[in-house]
This record gives structure tokens, C-alpha cells and sequence, in this order.
């Protein structure tokens, strides 16, 4: 099963022409399934087109129609990536994953206002991305690292991520699915939703669970994970040494009105009894000891 | 980004938000001078910096006189002014705003920002005006009213009008405090401000709504569909490391420890200072290299930490995905002699070609101290920053 995306995945790369879009195309092609996974490419000034043989169509809706493509990844740049995913939204596509760094807050809580009552999920912005280990990985993370197994990962960072999965490979453990939810304050799924979906997902065993200073999305999973889930739950948040209202990096890492700090976090996870660990080495070895 | 009180009252005064007038002054004969084209009989003098608390660190005054005006104007220009969120070491004042002195009846507060939750911009107001916002929020979260405002409609009358019986603005003047948190709204949207604060918004004696004070913070990503503002940022209110950071695209920010830290992406970056913490060390910055880290970046990366007079180790963190170790370790030893590192330096790599990486590093002949994993970097960085630290002092 997995959760979100698997080998009957068909995918479209939003700004497959440019740089990045290319690179990333072409890493994930490689990937596992990914030669059949990836079947067309947008760009408005470039129909007609193809990137290494992947056709590029020049709206959404026809890259939709033309190859059945139900996942969009998107690698627009800033100013114009918040109009890729309202294309991809009103083209009715299952899943939009936006790796793109650095959008407009305002363009976003627009875009997630449009989202409303639509069928279309979001991953991102500013995110690796997801990988199903061993069927498809759609995103900029290394795809080698990972390996199929029962944990779920979720995460708002991506290197962070990426030492997260090195751990439980350690440890012998392979992932079912690994999703970057990303690190902007106005974002699409959250650690809840994910959950959710792991939660009723056949092949995840535990879960993962890592986040960062600044709002409170991982305390509005933990009280969900008291209430609903019935896999083991392990944790831990970035930041506990970061001084209060100074963006970290992210522009969602901030602890701004003594709110969203790693301590208050950390608190309401351990009273939802979630296993937390304030050691980020220590992630791999925690999530080992609640398997029977 | 920040901008200045003056500023962002001249931003909102094209929007039609009422202000007092004022005119900014950059000595004190331009202050004198202010004061007297102003007219009246009574001024405040304001020192112009970022950080909020000005009022209670002495950097706001009520002068009644032009002599008052020139000998408040020269204390304040070059003083160090220190507030609640400036640090111990307080912040120049290089900048004063002088305004007409006006007749307060009453005070309110209003902010807005954006609400992760909702996803939408919110209006916060309270009748407790002038206070400290965070304490009323800590203390009687009941006495903030918000309005999470609908990004396609707006503020509308009807949401700001009942904020304004909320807050306590009298009947006569509420048609102008509805104006005014309307046009606050769209300046705020407009301008893609990430953060606009008005404390106090003054209800005056001749029953009129104005604001007395303004913050306004923007967002970074926006800020290219925004030069008018880019032009307004000012160099003297911020960290020069910071500044030389972010002209070669670094995420840096100083911190008060000896460990320095260069890892690749934020949460790495922040679990990196977190386990150096955790080991009994303690972090001197937060820097992310970013996904694309080059030769030249690493350099300048090193160069901004061997800036830190309390510097005793770095750790370098990384955790190749598509930036590959071998680069990464290039760009160390490059780095390395460039600088003529004299501090410990504690190395961990993981991911693609790791193995490149570790022996380019030992290859080099410099005396890296590697690392297997992020425990045994902090631990090895925590001594060795103690043991540099006993030889140096």
C-alpha cells in the first residue's frame, strides 16, 4: 500500500525545462519505477516539446488528459509557483508536490483558500518531497539511502530527514513512505494529516515523526495521536537551543509571542504518550525500542 | 525585513490610515527645525530603531518647548538605547522622529499577522493599549479580540465595525476607526507585510482614531515584487555578520556560545546546535549552507565564524544528498588554508560519496578530527572546544 504515491503512480514535473526541474526529472526517472512513473512535463512556452523523450504539454490539463498523469511535481521558480499549483488544482490531480523554496506567503494563503472544498492534497511548498522506497520517488532527497520497509517518516526538514532515515537504516528498518511536509508557515498537508494516512496505511508498523520550532502543527498531531492512533509514535523537534524571533532558516522556524518553541512541543508529545527524544542522534535507536 | 516607525507610517499614510504628522531628523539641528516647521507647542521625540520597547528604555519624550526639543534630540542621537529586545547591548539611534504632541483620551492596540492555523491573515485588538501585547495575551487572552480575515473579500465593515465595539471605541468615532482598520488591512496585503502592529491606536480627546505608533515587518519572500521597500532597509540596525551572510546567500545568526556550526539545511542546522547543547558545549551560530554549497560558500562560511572572538571549535555537519561529500570536502580544505583555521575542527559527513569525501580529508594533511555519526561530533567538538579553549586563555 504505502501512503499517497506507489509504483501506479503517473506523474507530471511542473518546470521541467528548467535547471532544477531537469536534474530532478531525470534523478527520479532513474529511481526505482520511476522510467514508467514519469510521463509528461509542463511548460506553457514549450508544447510540443519533449525532455529525454517525456513529452511537455503546455497546461496542466493537457499533460493530464494526454497521459492520465494524477501527481504533479513542481520546480517553478517563486513568483509563478503558486499559479502552478492552483493549475494543478483546478486540472482535478489527486496529489501536487511543491518543492519550490521561497514563495509568497500571500500567494499561498490564496492558494489554499482556492484549495477549499477541491479534491487535490498538497505537499509543500519548500520540501523534498516523497519517496515510497523501492517504487518511486518523486522529490530531491537521495533516493539510495532509503530502503522499503514499515515506518513511516514525516518530517518538515530535508536533511534532517534524510538523518533520520540513515539512523533507521541502522537499525535495520525500512520505511513505507517518507514525506517532507516542508517549511513554510502556510503549507499543504501537516504532521496530522500524514498521520492520519499512516495510521490507516496496511504496511507502516511505527512512525517517525520529526519536527521543528515555530507554530503548532506538531502539538495538533500529538492530541490527535491520543485520541486515534494505534501505531507506535516516536519524536523529536529541532530547536531547542534556537533564541525566540529569529527566523531559522525556514521562514516557518520561528518562535514569535513565547509561542512554537521545542520545549512546549516536546511537552504536549510526551503527555500524548508519544516517545520523545531530545537527542537527535538517538531517533533510529527510539523508534527500535517500541517494536515488539 | 524591518523598516523604521517614520516608514511605515508613510507606507500607511498612502493607504489612508491616520497618523500624527511628524518628519524625520538625522541631527539635532534638523530635529529644532522639524519641530518648529510642525508648529505647536508640543512634540514628541522619538529614537528610530527597530526593536520594540522604545517608550520604557527612554527613546520616546514629550518635549514642550524647542529648547527641550534640541537638548532631548542631542541625549538621544548616539545613545545606546537598550530594550527589552534589543539585548544588554542596546542599539545607536542614528534617526529621530519628531511629531506633533496629541491630546490621548484613550489606547488600543492593533496587529496583524499570519495565522498558521487558519491560514489566513488575523486582526488582533484589545482595549489594553500601550501595554506589553504578549503579557495581555499570556495573562487575559479573553481581553484580544481576532477577526481571521477572508483573503478574496477582505476586512469587511461589518468584521471591523464589531471590532470596534469589541475594543470599546466610542460611537461617534467608530466610522473612522472602521476606515482605519480597513485601509491597516489592505496596506498590510498590499505590501505583503508579514507583520503590522499599531501601539497605540489613540483615541483622541476631539474624538478622533489615529495611529499613534507603527511597526511593519515584511515578508523576505516577497520582498522582489518590492523594491520601494528594499530601498528603505537600513544597514545600521542590523548584525554585520548577517549582512555579510546574506550577500553570499547564507543562512547565519550569531549566537551566544564558542561551538561553531556549518551544516546543510535548517533542521539539520538546528538539531546540529541542539546536540552540541545536549553534550554540555554550546552553539556560536546557526548557519545553513543550503542545498548548493560551493568552494567559495564554505570559505565565506568559515571566514564569518573565525570572526567570533569566542570561537573555539567548529563542527561541520553534513549530510550529502545531492551536494556530494567529495565537494563538500574540497571545499573544506580549500577553505581551511585559505583561512588559516586556528581553531579544532571536527568533521562529520554522511551520504553520497562519503567515502570520497573522508579520504580527500585525510589526504589533505590538515588536521581535521573526523566523526562517525552526529553524537560523536558533538562530543568531539565539546572537547575539543574545551581543551582549545584552556590553551588559548
Amino acid at each position: 500500500m504505502s501512503i499517497l504515491i506507489n509504483q501506479n503512480s503517473r506523474v507530471m514535473t511542473q518546470g521541467i525545462t528548467g535547471k532544477t526541474g531537469q536534474f530532478h526529472t531525470r534523478m527520479c526517472r532513474e529511481y526505482a519505477n520511476g522510467n514508467h512513473c514519469f510521463v509528461a512535463g509542463v511548460n506553457p512556452r514549450k508544447p510540443g516539446e519533449d525532455f529525454e523523450g517525456i513529452p511537455v504539454f503546455a497546461t496542466v490539463k493537457e499533460a493530464k488528459e494526454a497521459t492520465s498523469a494524477n501527481v504533479s511535481v513542481i520546480y517553478v521558480p517563486p513568483p509563478h509557483a503558486a499559479a502552478a499549483i492552483d493549475e494543478a488544482v483546478d486540472a482535478e490531480l489527486d496529489l501536487v508536490i511543491c518543492i519550490t523554496e521561497g514563495i509568497p506567503v500571500r500567494d499561498m494563503i490564496r492558494t489554499r483558500y482556492k484549495m477549499l472544498g477541491k479534491k487535490t492534497r498538497l505537499i509543500g511548498p519548500n520540501c523534498p518531497g516523497i519517496i515510497t522506497p523501492d517504487e518511486i520517488k518523486i522529490g530531491i532527497m537521495p533516493g539510495y539511502i532509503h530502503k522499503k520497509g514499515r515506518i513511516g517518516v514525516v518530517s518538515r526538514s530535508g536533511t534532517l530527514t534524510y538523518e533520520a532515515v540513515a539512523q533507521l537504516m541502522e537499525q535495520g528498518l525500512g520505511q513505507s513512505t517518507c514525506v517532507g511536509i516542508g517549511g513554510d508557515p502556510v503549507n499543504g498537508l501537516k504532521h496530522i494529516d500524514v498521520m492520519q494516512l499512516f495510521n490507516e496505511d496496511d504496511e507502516t508498523d511505527a512512525v517517525l515523526m520529526v519536527g521543528e520550532i515555530g507554530g503548532s502543527d506538531e502539538e495538533d498531531c500529538a492530541r490527535w495521536i491520543k485520541a486515534h492512533m494505534r501505531k507506535p509514535v516516536v519524536g523529536f523537534i529541532a530547536g531547542v537551543t534556537a533564541p525566540p524571533g529569529k527566523r531559522m532558516g525556514h521562514a516557518g522556524a520561528i518562535i514569535s509571542g513565547g509561542k512554537g518553541t521545542a520545549q512546549e512541543k516536546l511537552a504536549v508529545m510526551e503527555e500524548c504518550g508519544i516517545k520523545v527524544t531530545r537527542n537527535p542522534a538517538e531517533m533510529g535507536k527510539l523508534l527500535k525500542s517500541t517494536l515488539g | 525585513m524591518k523598516i523604521h516607525e517614520y516608514q511605515a507610517k508613510e507606507i500607511l499614510r498612502q493607504y489612508g490610515v491616520v497618523t500624527a504628522r511628524g518628519i524625520a531628523c538625522f541631527s539635532v539641528d534638523e530635529a529644532v527645525s522639524a519641530a518648529q516647521s510642525l508648529g505647536g507647542e508640543v512634540w514628541v521625540v522619538k529614537a528610530q530603531i527597530y526593536a520594540g520597547g522604545r517608550g520604557k528604555g527612554g527613546g520616546v519624550k514629550v518635549a514642550r518647548s524647542l529648547e527641550e526639543v534640541r537638548q532631548l534630540a542631542s541625549n538621544m542621537l548616539g545613545m545606546r538605547l537598550v530594550t527589552h529586545q534589543t539585548g544588554p547591548d542596546g542599539q545607536t539611534v542614528h534617526r529621530l522622529f519628531i511629531e506633533e504632541g496629541v491630546n490621548i483620551a484613550r489606547e488600543y492596540y492593533v496587529g496583524m499577522v499570519v495565522d498558521r492555523g487558519s491560514q489566513r491573515v488575523c486582526l488582533m485588538a484589545s482595549a489594553e493599549g500601550g501595554m506589553d501585547i504578549e503579557q495581555v495575551a499570556a495573562q487575559t487572552p479573553e481581553k484580544i479580540h481576532k477577526v481571521y480575515i477572508d483573503p478574496i473579500a477582505g476586512l469587511t465593515d461589518s468584521e471591523a465595525l464589531v471590532i470596534a465595539e469589541k475594543i470599546g471605541i466610542p460611537d461617534v468615532s467608530r466610522n473612522e476607526a472602521v476606515a482605519l482598520l480597513k485601509n491597516l488591512y489592505q496596506a498590510f496585503d498590499d505590501e505583503d507585510a508579514s507583520l503590522v502592529e499599531i501601539n497605540p491606536l489613540a483615541l483622541t480627546t476631539d474624538h478622533h482614531v489615529l495611529a499613534l505608533d507603527a511597526k511593519m515587518n515584511f515578508d523576505d519572500n516577497a520582498l522582489f515584487r518590492h523594491s520601494e521597500i528594499v530601498a528603505l532597509r537600513d544597514l545600521d540596525e542590523e548584525d554585520p555578520a548577517e549582512i555579510e551572510a546574506s550577500r553570499h546567500d547564507l543562512s547565519y545568526i550569531p549566537l551566544d556560545g564558542n561551538i561553531g556550526c556549518l551544516v546543510n539545511g535548517a533542521g539539520l542546522a538546528m538539531a546540529t546546535m541542539d546536540i552540541i547543547k545536549l553534550y554540555g558545549g554550546n552553539p556560536a551560530n546557526f548557519l545553513d549552507v543550503g542545498g548548493g554549497a560551493t568552494a567559495e560558500k564554505v570559505t565565506a562560511a568559515f571566514k564569518l565564524m573565525l570572526k567570533n572572538p569566542k570561537l573555539t571549535a567548529i563542527l561541520v555537519n553534513i549530510f550529502g544528498g545531492i551536494m556530494k561529500c567529495d565537494v563538500i570536502a574540497e571545499g573544506l580544505v580549500q577553505a581551511a588554508r585559505e583561512v588559516q583555521l586556528t581553531v579544532p575542527l571536527v568533521v562529520r559527513l554522511e551520504g553520497t560519496n562519503v567515502q570520497i569525501g573522508k579520504r580527500i580529508l585525510a589526504d589533505s594533511g590538515l588536521a581535521v578530527i573526523s566523526a562517525d555519526n552526529m553524537a560523536d561530533a558533538a562530543q568531539k567538538a565539546v572537547n575539543a572546544a574545551a581543551a582549545h579553549g584552556q590553551v588559548a586563555s
